[in-house]
This record gives structure tokens, sequence and C-alpha cells, in this order.
């Protein structure tokens, strides 16, 4: 036990901390009261969700209006760090958040699992992401990692009676466990390298010190250990055997949530420790990197193509999907550790707030088409939509196409600020490479479109069940393409955004 | 500063696209009617700019520039000149016609929405002066491209479809990572900013020689595929027999000159250097374009496909005077790019109404179409004359300068590329002697002759095909201020210099030969 009065605390900055307060709070209170009150009325549990995400939301832009003015700042005796990069990440998730919550609401009603739970283990969730983009140590990252893990187990297993979805917890608990552990182990060897498991501490001393042949080996197993496990958790190849079965066994909902929250998170850790706490090993781990990305972008688009269940396509297309930031990441390597931000890190965030929010949009639709019992996700069931339920099918196709990287959405911002961040570090095979694989990947949202809109009906299909679009779903993928549609035609606020962003992250040293 | 009338060129057509529609599908003669008013206007529009447009001026005119996406050094920048003029003109006039021209059979509101959207694409990709920009319209056409031949298409329409989208896809690929890396590469040579915009790359960019030809070979694959050269054409038979006649028209009419119009305005214009560099490759392309293009239709057993693969050997035509680097190839080349639009779109038309009579395009099904319908074989005679370029017919004039043009620079691709004209005679005659002499079996007797409707839709391109091969004189004086300023901008920069040509002008000669 330590005495009171030899221990004295860190200064909290308790106004920083908001985010995650409210989070907490909101969270906590969900469980609480959830658990002594009788059910609430429908769309209520995820009404107050998408607000407290939306305080959080709120709270974020206003930090970073802070940080803007005063600079980026340590928090919590130098375990947290506030700068703009945590900020536009922390407001992807928070964005996330609202408009999962907004789909799963209907889902729950349908599948009658009303509850707080899911939308509890929402916000943890989201606590955990927002800890990892901000994370300055990398123990403190760990517990983010954490934090979200161990929610989106118990969310992949959250629809009590599909055996799929029990599966699905299983498999992401055993394969994530591991790869927790490796993290760990590199974090370990980290430190064990540098004696500290403080960014800024990491940093100084590998400024500072001279290398010896025994501490090189030591620091680059760490980091391996440490790409390994999080391109596990980005679901980069080889490290993605999970996501396929767990996105497919998964609640529809819970997928999109660990497309985009999960994701985000992941990706924001895995620049927080490349970039910012490694960057003087970047030239060890940009090939490791330009491999996996290499890797991803092929084998993601490739095995997309071969699918016959939309969420499975969609799993492998996020695979995908995630190889393209992997190019972001690849071109911020480039300029880590020096003045200049370089474009690889703001393009890497700008692509996950579009492709967050394109993803749910899609998944929200695959949501309504897999109909009562969250079976119904082969290619098969989009059949005919386009004249059943044509506004969601345009819809869908608005997201497919952005997807897809056409003009004039979102998706092609995303695919351009990373292609020029490449290019712009002469990175030309990787674009090239990316801009193929693309192409690849293409072929399966043409699959599905072709089936909503130029398949002929087949004999069993008018006793499928309607597909029903209830209101807080319909607006959720309202928001999703409106949002696609409007980055796509006037993208220069968010790519500023982005580049603002990145333009404060707190200096290399302390 | 007037009236942006480049800009109301792209804006109302995609306007147009939205207001069909939130239309109700249950009057589809109103969706129609709607659809034609819109892209009527568009063509009223393209000919105002036409008659306003100074003929003697070989830059950019109309120019609007406003800046789009500033982060990216982008703006939206459109302008026109003698290169662009008449393929705009072209597109407004195309658009209308196959709108009033051909029924869609169904879902009328959704394919006016595409070919109306299609419409505004293919005006911005001819009116882009931003790189970024360009690529947008460039891609974006696709999509109602797609989804017409994919929702109104014949049997194998999806496949068909699939196959063109990532065709063009793959392409568009490579450009887009050379449009990137040459606004970031242009910032250290020359430009000193980064920045999208076409006229200031071209004008002050000063690439290393292996540079520009890098940046040239990932545009020129997209372009490539795009016109398409041989051996990247495979995808084009298939779009163009499963696409629905509209579709067919537009994209032989308008789309593949994307490819064509692409490669002298971002190939020649842009990399001057890697272009000339590169000529033998692309001149010996197109000639074993236009020989292959014109045997493989002479085996075809279906009449579209025929037409298709004929549109392989015109585009031959075309690139072949581009890359000969002189006036008048390059004018020629111009001036066939809408003679092939015209010719080959009044074809496919003509096929379409073919197909709705007799439910089939296998030529060996059809016969004695003359005797029935007598008609109907006297315009497909004149369309088919001046897709083989007979004097006094407009196919003449572009591939005679387009020769005439070449010969100068690049003697022994033009002798080859030559003996392509009569391979044409070949293959449309023999065609049509199949389909049209001889006497009508059981199924051809009752071959309706042409309507007062179908016919209105094809006298306009008639008229321009008599016209133009009779008068070119106004459009080629249009176009060579435009070329010739094109030609002295490669110059400067290669040290190329063109031949003198020793000839009365152009023009000129060409009365006299189109008399005969």
């Amino acid at each position: 036990m330590i005495a009171a009065d030899t221990f004295s605390g860190p200064p909290i900055d308790w106004f920083a901390l908001t985010p995650l307060l409210i989070l907490l709070g909101g969270g906590l209170v969900m469980l609480v009261v959830g658990a002594l009150t009788p059910r609430w009325p429908r769309g209520l549990y995820a009404f107050a969700t998408a607000c407290t995400a939306g305080a959080a939301l709120v709270m974020c832009t206003m930090l970073w209006d802070d940080v803007t003015d005063e600079g980026a700042r340590t928090l919590v005796g130098d375990a947290l760090v506030l700068d703009g990069f945590a900020m536009f990440a922390s407001i992807t998730i928070c964005v996330a958040v609202i408009l999962v919550s907004m789909v799963t609401a209907d889902y729950l009603h349908r599948e009658d699992l009303d509850g707080p739970e899911v939308y509890a283990l929402f916000l943890m969730a989201a606590i955990g992401g927002i800890v990892m983009t901000s994370a300055n140590d990398l123990l403190v990252l760990f517990l983010g990692l954490e934090v979200l893990s161990i929610a989106l187990y118990v969310l992949a297993a959250s629809h009590r009676r599909r055996i799929q979805s029990q599966e699905s917890g299983l498999k992401y608990f055993v394969l994530g466990g591991f790869a927790s552990a490796f993290f760990l182990y590199g974090v370990a060897l980290v430190y064990g390298a540098s004696g500290s498991t403080n960014i800024g501490r990491i940093v100084e001393h590998f400024a500072t010190t001279v290398q010896t042949q025994r501490t090189d080996a030591l620091v680059l197993a760490g980091v391996a250990l440490l790409i390994v496990g999080l391109s596990f958790k980005v679901a980069a190849v080889p490290f993605h055997f999970w996501t396929p079965d767990v996105y497919q066994g998964a609640p529809t909902p819970v997928t999109s949530f660990m497309a985009s929250v999960g994701k985000t998170a992941a990706f924001a850790a895995l620049l927080r420790v490349l970039v910012y706490a490694l960057p003087q090993w970047k030239d060890d781990w940009r090939p490791a990197i330009w491999i996996i990305a290499v890797v991803t972008l092929v084998v993601g688009s490739t095995l997309a193509v071969v699918q016959t269940d939309v969420k499975r396509m969609l799993a492998y297309s996020s695979i995908s999907h995630a190889g393209f930031i992997l190019v972001g990441v690849e071109a911020a390597a480039h300029t880590a550790g020096s003045a200049d931000p370089g474009r690889g890190v703001s393009s890497s965030l700008l692509y996950l707030l579009l492709y967050s929010v394109l993803v749910i949009g899609t998944f929200a639709v695959v949501t309504l088409v897999s109909r009562a019992g969250d079976g119904q996700t082969d290619i098969g069931a989009f059949r005919g939509l386009g004249r059943a339920q044509p506004a969601v099918a345009l819809g869908m196709t608005v997201l497919l196409l952005a997807q897809a990287g056409v003009p004039l959405t979102s998706g092609f911002v995303a695919k351009f600020g990373v292609i020029q961040a490449a290019v712009d570090e002469r990175s030309y095979a990787i674009a090239i490479i990316a801009m193929v694989a693309s192409v690849i990947a293409a072929f399966l949202y043409l699959r599905i479109m072709i089936s909503m809109w130029a398949t002929d009906p087949q004999p069993g299909d008018d006793s499928r069940e309607a597909v029903r679009v209830p209101v807080s779903t319909g607006l959720a993928i309202i928001a999703a393409v409106g949002f696609t549609l409007a980055v796509g035609f006037a993208p220069g606020w968010v790519v500023s955004a982005s580049q603002h962003a990145t333009a404060i992250v707190r200096s290399a040293l302390p | 500063m007037g009236f942006p009338i480049l800009t109301a060129l792209v804006v109302v057509p995609a306007a147009g696209s939205l207001g069909v529609a939130v239309l109700s599908n249950r009057r589809p003669e109103w969706v129609k009617l709607a659809a034609a008013l819109l892209s009527t206007m568009v063509g009223a529009m393209s000919i105002w700019a036409l008659t306003a447009f100074e003929s003697a001026d070989g830059g950019f005119q109309f120019v609007s520039k406003h800046p789009w996406i500033k982060p990216w050094g982008i703006s939206w920048h459109l302008g026109i000149d003698g290169i662009s003029l008449f393929l705009v003109v072209l597109t407004g006039i195309l658009f209308p016609l196959v709108i009033l021209g051909i029924d869609p059979h169904h879902d009328h509101k959704r394919y006016f929405a595409w070919l109306l959207l299609l419409e505004a694409g293919m005006m911005g990709s001819f009116l882009s002066l931003d790189l970024f920009l360009f690529f947008v319209f460039f891609e974006i056409v696709l999509v109602p491209m797609y989804f017409l031949i994919a929702g109104w298409g014949y049997d194998n329409r999806i496949y068909a479809a699939t196959k063109f989208f990532l065709y063009t896809m793959v392409g568009s690929a490579f450009m887009l990572v050379g449009i990137i890396a040459t606004a970031v590469l242009g910032r250290t040579n020359g430009v000193g900013r980064i920045t999208f915009d076409l006229v200031e790359l071209a004008e002050n960019a000063n690439f290393a020689a292996s540079t520009g030809r890098w940046l040239f070979f990932a545009f020129a694959i997209a372009f490539a595929i795009k016109v398409p050269m041989f051996p990247l054409h495979t995808w084009l038979p298939d779009a163009h027999t499963q696409a629905p006649t509209g579709g067919s028209v537009i994209l032989a009419g308008v789309m593949l000159k994307l490819g064509t119009y692409g490669l002298l305005r971002f190939g020649l214009y842009l990399f001057p250097e890697a272009a000339h560099w590169s000529r033998s490759l692309f001149l010996t392309l197109a000639t074993i374009g236009i020989i292959y293009g014109a045997i493989a239709a002479t085996m075809q057993k279906d009449l579209k496909r025929l037409v298709a693969y004929s549109s392989v050997a015109h585009l031959g035509f075309i690139v072949l005077g581009t890359f000969a680097f002189t006036t008048q190839a390059i004018s020629g080349g111009v001036m066939q790019m809408i003679n092939h639009g015209v010719s080959t779109g009044a074809l496919f038309l003509l096929v379409g109404m073919i197909y709705e009579r007799r439910h089939t395009r296998q030529i060996a099904e059809l016969n004695g179409l003359q005797k029935v319908a007598p008609v109907f074989a006297g315009v497909f005679m004149v369309v088919m004359l001046s897709s083989i370029g007979v004097p006094g017919l407009n196919g003449f004039v572009g591939e005679y300068l387009i020769l005439i043009g070449s010969f100068l620079t690049a003697r022994w691709w033009t002798v080859v590329a030559a003996t392509g004209v009569i391979l044409a005679a070949l293959y449309l005659l023999w065609a049509y002697q199949r389909v049209f002499h001889g006497e009508p079996d059981e199924a051809n007797k009752t071959f309706r002759e042409i309507r007062l409707g179908e016919f209105a839709t094809l006298a306009p391109l008639i008229a321009l095909i008599v016209f133009c091969g009779v008068y070119p004189k106004p459009m080629l004086d249009r176009i060579e201020p435009s070329v010739k300023a094109l030609i002295t901008h490669v110059s400067e920069r290669t040290g190329y210099t063109e031949p003198e040509v020793p000839a009365a002008p152009a023009s000129e000669s060409l009365d006299q030969e189109a008399q005969p």
C-alpha cells in the first residue's frame, strides 16, 4: 500500500478527458439503469447511445479547437496524448457509433433482442478505441486494445439464438487473444530495448542512444510482433483468416461496427506505434508494411470476387480496403520522424473516416436484406431489390460505387488521397498495384449491383419475406449516402481537416 | 464574363437526369418528352457555341475556371477549342436523336435518366481542362453506360457490361496514378506548385524524357483501351453487340472518341516528346488495327458485330492520323472522329431497326430486303457508302486527309493502311449484298418499310453525311487553327518540324475531288 501522503497523483486535465468520461458515464448508466428498469420503449436505448456518442463528438470537436489554439499536449502523467490525430480518429469513432446504433435499434427490435447490453458494449468499445487513438504509452494502448477487443468478442456473439453468431464470437476470441499476446510481447521487447513503454521516452531513447547489436535484434523482434498484433486487428493478410468467418457470423450491425470502429482504432494504433513511436526504425518496418499492403490488396480483392455470400464479400472487401490504408501507412513511413507531416497519415485518417461511413451504410442495407433471423445474406437475397425497394437499391448502388472508387463519391476521394500520398513519396509500384486491385474488387460490387437491378426474378422470389425499411435504419442509410455524395462533390473541407489534424500531432520529442 | 455556356452544357443534362429520375414512371411518354426537351436544349446550346466560336482562334474559348478542391490544387476548368468543338456538337446532336428515335421498351424513366447522366459525363470529358476533372468525367461515364448495357441490352448483356466496365477501369487505374504523378512531379519540373491544370502543366512542365515517357504511357494505356486499339479491343465487339441500340450509338458515336481525343489532348499536348518518341509503336498498332478490324469484320455473321469491328478499323485511321504529326493528318483525324460518329451511329440505328423488325441480326437470316423496303435500303446504302469513304460523302474527306497527311511522315504505314479502305468496301458491300439483294424469303417478305419517325431520326445524320462530304471547309476552318497550335507546341518541345506541303490548301483540292 502506498500511503496517501507519499503518493502524489499526476495533475489531471478533466476537460480533455470529457469524451471518454461521457462515453463511460453513458455506458454505465445504460447498464445499471437498464438492468433495474423494465424494458425501455423501442428505440430509446439506441437514442440514448446516439446522444451519448453525439455529446462525445461535440466535446471532441471542442477539444480539437483547443488543440489548434494551444498545441498538442499529454494528459494524465504522459499516459494519453491530446492532438489533432487523436481527435480526428475519435470523431470518426463517435460518428460510427451514432450510425451503428441507429441501425442496431431496428435490428434488435426485428430479432426480438432489444436490451441495453449491446449499446453499453458499443460505448465501451468506443472508449477502448479512443484510448487506442490517443495512447501515449504502449501499455495504455494495450489497455485500449483489450477494452475494444473484449467488447467486440461479446458483441460478435450477441445474437443469442444464432449458432453462427456464437461461433463467430468464439473464433474471434481465440484468435484475438493470440494477437493480443503477440502485441504484448512486442511491447515487452521494445521495453527491454528502450527501457520504457512511454512513446515519448522510446523516441527519446532511440534518438539519443547508439544502438548495439544486442538491442537491435530486441527492437526488431519487438517491432515485428507489434506489427503482427496490429495487423491482426486491422485484418491485413496474412493475419486476416478470422475476418470472413467473424464478419459473416456476427450480427450485421456488429459487423459494421467492427469494420468501422475496430478498423479505425486499430489503424490509429498502428500509425501511432510505427510512425510516432518508432520513426527511427522506419527503414526496417517500411518494407514489411509494403509487403503486407501488397499482399492484402491482392488477396483481399481476389478472394472477394469468388464469394457468394454478401457478408463474406464485404469482409474480403474490407481486407482490400485495409490494404489501401496500408498504402497510406507506407507513404507515411517516408516522412516518419521528420518535421514534414507528409500526406501519408492524413490520407489514412481520411480514408478511415470515409470508409467507416460507407461500410456502415452498406451493412445497413445488408441488415435490411438479411430479413428476420439475419440469415439471408446470400447474393441471391438481393435479387429484385431494384424493383421492390428502388430507393434502398439506389442508395446501395451509390455506396457500392463509392467502395469501388468511382469519382464523385467519397470512396474516390479516399483512394485518391492515399494514392496521391504514395505517389508523392515516389512509391509508384504500390500505387499501381493498389489501383489494379481496386479494379479487381470492383467486380464484386458490380455483382451485387447486377443482382439488385439486372437479374430476372426466379420462381421462389415472391414467397420471400418483403424487405422492410424501418425509420432509423432508413435515416442512417440516407445519412451515409448523403455524406458519401457530399464528400464526393465537395471534398475540400474533409481533406483540409485531415491535413490540419496531422499537422498538430505531438512533436516527436517530449 | 458572359453566360457560362460550357458549364451549362454539363450541368443541364446532369440536373435533368436527376429531374427525370424523380418523375413518375406511369406516363413513359412524359418522361421521354422531358428527356427529349432537355437534350434538345443541350444540343441547341452546343450549336450556339458552334456559331459563337471564333474560327481563326486556335486557343481555348469560353473558358470557365473556378477553384474546386483547394487543398489539392484542383479547379473546375472548362474550355473548348477546334479539336473538342465538333465532338461537343456531335454529342449535343446525337443524344436528342437517340432519346427521340429509340424506345427502350421498359423502365423508361431509369433509361432516360442514365442517358442524360451519360450526356453530362461526355460533355464534361470533352470540355475539361483539368486533369482531375477530366478523370472524374472519364470515369463517371462508365456508370451510366454500364447500367444501360446491363439493363436494356441483349442476351449476354451482363457479361458484356461487366467486361466493358472492368476493362476500361484497368486503363483508368494507370491513368489515375499517371495524373497524380504528373501533378506531383510537375511541381519540381517547372510548374512550381501542385496543380492539375492541363494548360498550366502543358505549357510549363519540362519533364525529363524518361519521366515524360512513363507518364505518357500511363495515360496512353487508358486511351488505347478506350479507343480501342489493337490488341486491347476485345471488349468492344461484346459491348457493342449486347448494348441496346441507343447505347451502341452513343458508345460508337462519342464514347470511343474519348480515347482518340484523349490521345490528342492529354498525350500529344501534355507529353509531346514522349508522344513523338513512341510514334512508331502507335502507328504500327493503328495499322494493325485497320487491317485486323477490317478482316475480322469481313468474317462476322452478326451485322452488329460487323459494324463493331469496322469501328476498330476506322479508329485505327484516326490514331494513324494523330501520330503522323502533320496538320492535315491530325485535322483529318479530328474530322474522322465526327464522321465515324455520324455514320457508325447511323449504321447502328439502322441495324437496330432491322432487329426491331426481324428479331435477328444474323446476316444469313436476312435477304432481299431491297425488294420489300427500297427506301430503307437506300438510306442504308448512303450511310454505308459514307462509312466506306466514297467521295462526295463525309467519310472520304477524313480518310483522304489522314492518308495524305500521314504519307509525308509515315509513308509505309500509310501504304499498308490504305488497303484498309479497300477492305472496308469489301466487308460492307458484301454484307449489303447478302442482306438487301436477291429475293426475300418468307420471313423477310413482311419486312416493314422505314417509317416517318425513323426517317426523321436518321435525316439529320444523313444531311451531315452529305454536307460534310460536299463542303467540309467550315469544319476544317475551325479545326485547323487548333491543330496548328498543337503542332507548333509539339515542334517547340521536340525539335520536330512539320514537312512543308506543296499542295494547294486542303479544302480546295477536296472540293475538286468531291465532284466525280
